[in-house]
């Protein structure tokens, strides 16, 4: 199951620092609950001792960007939020995952409205979309699982420093087109 | 260094302590060979969004080295006086009969010393107008 499963009779084994580092990063993905509406109430409901997301290694919400890995965008989020947002993403440091939960959050949801975004994907690079209204705790464990295999299909050089890959360190420009 | 041969009561004290130590050492080693890690392989992308104040994603008014409020630290100053004048001085005051039938007239002033230097502060804190409550 675990790394002891690996080890032959010699004692010990082998691997690469990609191995190690997104065996390391899946399971340590720490998330920024972002609960801006209901579907928060089931993200909570992932930290009980009945879902317990402390199996996966995410029990540690941070309500800080500096320590998060993963945001979990869970509820509506309206044009005047989106800023608030889109602030907190670039605050993480990277590499950073973002979960889509719920119908609103995905693609606007039963929100056919003036104010709301219509998917955070106009703004954010979302990940996984947990699909729902509110989904259940078990959807979003899975779309947890899901970020886990994304990371361990990661290497080490995917997420290069700022001045080895010449990656435009100025912070995006949030233009949204309302629609 | 501890004698590892020696029986002594002393030194066998010490050694049952080393796994303790070995366990802090350990411990100081793991974690700085985990931060340093995070930095080696955590990409650096600094940006001006990134490293601006975490206001629950708000923009941040002001800086976050804001001056404190000098009147709470005249507060904290006469408390200081007060309180220290009164766990010297009531005691003092209780049992003042006996020690003045013991060391004399030097009892009542060397508590005068005392409080003449904490007076000092008091008068500071006067001038500065820490009595007017505004």
């Amino acid at each position: 199951m675990g790394l002891e499963s690996k080890l032959t009779n010699d004692g010990f084994f082998t691997t690469t620092i990609d191995a190690l580092a997104s065996w390391a990063r899946e399971n340590s993905v720490w998330p920024m609950p972002m609960g801006i509406s209901c579907c928060a109430i089931e993200m909570m409901a992932v930290g009980d001792p009945k879902y317990d997301i402390a199996r996966f290694g995410s029990e540690v919400m941070r309500f800080t960007p500096r320590q998060c890995d993963l945001m979990i965008v869970a509820g509506t989020v309206t044009y005047k939020m989106a800023h608030v947002v889109k602030k907190i993403f670039d605050q993480m440091p990277e590499p950073k995952w973002v979960i889509a939960m719920g119908a609103c959050t995905s693609s606007g949801g039963m929100y056919r409205s003036y104010n709301v975004v219509q998917g955070i994907d106009q703004f954010l690079p979302v990940d996984v979309y947990a699909a729902g209204c509110p989904p259940r705790p078990e959807n979003l464990l899975n779309a947890l699982m899901q970020i886990q295999e994304k990371i361990g299909k990661t290497r080490v050089k995917d997420f290069p420093d700022a001045q080895q890959s010449g990656f435009d360190t100025k912070p995006t420009d949030l233009s949204l087109s309302k629609n | 260094m501890i004698n590892l041969n020696t029986k002594k009561l002393k030194d066998k004290m010490l050694i049952d302590y080393i796994p303790i130590f070995l366990v802090f050492g350990f411990a100081i080693l793991f974690s700085a060979a985990v931060v340093y890690s995070s930095s080696l392989f955590g990409p650096q992308r600094p940006n001006s969004e990134k490293l601006s104040t975490y206001e629950s994603g708000m923009k941040p008014i002001g800086t976050t080295h804001d001056r404190v409020s000098v009147k709470y630290y005249i507060v904290a100053m006469l408390f200081i006086i007060f309180d220290l004048e009164v766990i010297f001085v009531y005691p003092w005051a209780v049992q003042f009969k006996k020690l003045f039938t013991e060391f004399g007239i030097s009892i009542f002033f060397s508590m005068l010393l005392f409080l003449v230097v904490f007076e000092i502060g008091f008068l500071y804190a006067y001038k500065k107008g820490g009595f007017k409550w505004d």
